[in-house]
């Protein structure tokens, strides 16, 4: 995937004061744009309006169960690696109705379906492990003849400004998984940051239009080199790895385990982890009628393999405990997300590691049930 | 589902409370009428209607029990209810009040009171559970709207109400609130704590308070041991736990592990 070892393709250099062009020229044709933003001690995806409102000379402390800005003088925007949501709220939303139904005075049943409005959304300055995240959730949602509409409907009008990663946390690991640090072609724009501006490449033909509006300046020799040496010291500032291959007959292997009951012993069994993998696609659906019972309207928001009601049927609850709903996240995330995507549903994003209330780091699980697999 | 000849009948009672579960039911606008339409309320002191002693199909009961004559009215009105539904943190976990469970209440009896000898009060606030057969429970603090008219519908399709058991940190993710306890260092109830509020402090940026008590599968002994790493004294970890939903477990005797 995205190694950087392909050729750039910039298209040329964009300065630091021109960035308000790229959102206006956005903004004809058609898109609102969120970007990065602090808000409530983070970076969160919000309305963009000018390069102002980034989040200039913010950088980022990671670690299991710890998230802290830290403002440097940096003139850079992107100087941190991933907050805690970025594209998967935006396409699979967390909660929305899905139909209504009407009683009518004999007792007959009309549904009707809440279609979504056509939204088109440019989202400025995501990541390659989103990226990676993204193309998964698409295989998920998307599935030849059965896509889901609401979904297929909000990505049909999405475009990606993706910015490589220079600054990595220190929860990183899209290396070791293939999927980062660099933006591939899942996206319609790539931009690598440096001090002075923006190198631009166009990923895709709606991003070719955008950048033939941009105001371009011919990239250097000396930038280009440059932004060469800060792609790989972003690659070799990974300090987590996820051991590479398909893991799944390994963590089949290890069903029962003792590191399973021992990492129960931390975990909330809160769904954190799942809620801010950009992965995850679980969901649940409720009906909330109103209080006469003539109508009702039908909602799917994100669930979780950590709740109970995830694996009740029928008066059974088939994973009553902790160390089976953790076992299920990671045997499916790591193990059976082969045999259903043909990849590992991990894209080192590390995310699960910073926004666990306890700091359960999953590169840490995973090590320790291979390393005495079988024990 | 549709009424056909004698509506079902309703009853709201109080015990010690603030009488804030209660509007719920008052704040609910033009359900209101929908509601006196589709059941007979027959007792709701704040509302008007006076019939305590009356049989009723659902009696809601707000508030805890602190003296010898509440043991006695819960009896009755558990004799003359179908359902018995408990509403808020009193009538379910104890709720302020029970604080004085974990202090010397007859010290402060005659510390704010100047004739201490006409109080007739038990020696703790209790649940109502702790008296009698509950059929449901709807946490909060204060129970909201949608909690009561879901509870009701249910009841009157005939189905049993779906119980919300879930994190609060489940809703707190769907409403994008920023983690409190992650991104601040703020002691956060929310991952041992029933949804039902839509996440509401850490919205506000505020740690949660555990207004609606334990949710399922809950993991104290790892939460309080993330909370020790915060920093938290062990009197401040105490009251995480014993703050308003005090008198149910895992809460009591998590908090109990921190008491001097
Ligand atoms: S499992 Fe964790 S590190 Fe992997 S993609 Fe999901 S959130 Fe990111
Ligand atoms: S996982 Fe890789 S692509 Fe994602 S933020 Fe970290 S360095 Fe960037
Ligand atoms: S691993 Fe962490 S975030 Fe996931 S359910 Fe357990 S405690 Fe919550
Ligand atoms: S702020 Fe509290 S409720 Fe929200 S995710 Fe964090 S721990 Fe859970």
């Amino acid at each position: 995937m995205a190694t950087g070892g392909a050729s750039p393709g910039w298209r040329g250099f964009l300065p630091r004061e021109a960035f308000d062009t790229l959102l206006r020229a956005l903004e004809a044709a058609g898109y609102e744009c969120i970007g990065p933003r602090v808000e409530d001690g983070a970076i969160l995806y919000r309305g963009l309006s000018a390069g102002s409102d980034l989040p200039q000379g913010v950088e980022e402390a990671q670690a299991p169960g710890h998230y802290r800005l830290q403002h440097t003088d940096t003139p850079r925007c992107f100087a941190w690696a991933v907050g805690p949501q970025a594209i998967k709220p935006h396409l699979f939303t967390p909660r929305e109705a899905l139909w209504e139904t009407e009683r009518d005075a004999d007792g007959r049943l009309t549904f009707r379906p809440v279609e979504p409005g056509p939204r088109p959304l440019a989202i400025i300055g995501v990541r390659a492990c989103d990226l990676a995240a993204l193309a998964l959730q698409d295989q998920h949602f998307l599935r030849a003849g059965n896509a889901d509409p609401y979904y297929a409907h909000r990505r049909e009008g999405l475009f990606l400004v993706a910015v490589n990663c220079t600054h990595p946390a220190a929860t990183c690991f899209c290396v070791s998984t293939g999927d980062g640090p660099q933006a591939g072609d899942d996206c319609d724009l790539a931009l690598d940051e440096l001090d002075e501006g923006y190198a631009v490449r166009a990923a895709s033909s709606k991003g070719e239009t955008i950048v033939q509006q941009l105001p371009l300046q011919a990239l250097t020799e000396a930038q280009q080199a440059q932004i060469g040496r800060e792609r790989e010291a972003a690659r070799s500032a990974q300090q987590r790895t996820m051991p590479a291959g398909n893991l799944r007959d390994h963590l089949f292997n290890a069903w029962e385990h003792p590191r399973w009951a021992q990492v129960a012993e931390r975990c909330l069994s809160c769904g954190n982890c799942t809620s801010v993998c950009p992965t995850c696609f679980c969901h649940q659906q409720v009906d909330v009628p109103t209080l006469d019972g003539g109508n009702a309207t039908h909602y799917r928001e994100w669930d979780s393999c950590f709740t109970q009601n995830h694996s009740y049927i029928h008066g059974i609850t088939l994973r009553p405990d902790t160390r089976s709903r953790y076992r299920q996240w990671l045997t499916h995330k790591l193990g059976s997300w082969h045999d259903q995507y043909g990849r590992s549903g991990c894209v080192g994003c590390g995310r699960c590691i910073t926004w666990c209330p306890v700091g359960i780091d999953i590169t840490e699980e995973v090590s320790a049930l291979l390393a005495e697999a079988g024990k | 589902m549709h009424e056909t000849t004698a509506k079902p009948k309703v009853a709201v009672h109080k015990f010690s409370s603030c009488d804030g579960c209660q509007l719920a039911f008052l704040d609910m606008g033009e359900d209101l009428l929908t509601l006196s339409a589709m059941v007979d309320i027959v007792h709701f002191a704040e509302a008007g209607m006076l019939d305590a002693d009356a049989t009723v199909d659902v009696a809601f009961v707000e508030g805890s029990l602190n003296t010898r004559h509440d043991l006695k009215r819960i009896q009755a009105i558990r004799r003359n209810s179908r359902f018995l539904v408990t509403i808020g943190a009193c009538a379910t976990a104890g709720g302020l009040q029970a604080l004085r469970n974990f202090t010397d209440a007859d010290a402060w009896h005659s510390a704010v009171y100047a004739t201490p000898e006409y109080l007739d009060s038990l020696a703790t606030a209790s649940p109502i559970k702790s008296a009698v057969h509950v059929d449901l429970e709807l946490w909060g603090c204060p129970v909201n709207t949608r909690q009561v008219t879901g509870a009701v519908r249910a009841l009157l399709s005939g189905v049993t109400p779906a119980v919300e058991q879930d994190k609060v940190c489940m809703e707190c993710k769907r409403q994008q609130a920023v983690c409190v306890m992650v991104a601040k260092g703020t002691p956060c109830m929310g991952p041992v704590t029933r949804t039902g509020c839509g996440a509401l402090c850490p919205r506000f940026e505020r740690g949660c308070y555990a207004c609606y008590g334990p949710a399922e599968n809950p993991n104290t002994d790892s939460l309080s041991h993330w909370f020790e790493g915060l920093g938290l004294l062990p009197e401040q970890l105490r009251e995480q736990y014993h703050g308003i939903t005090s008198q149910t477990e895992p809460f009591t005797a998590a908090g109990n592990r921190y008491r001097k």
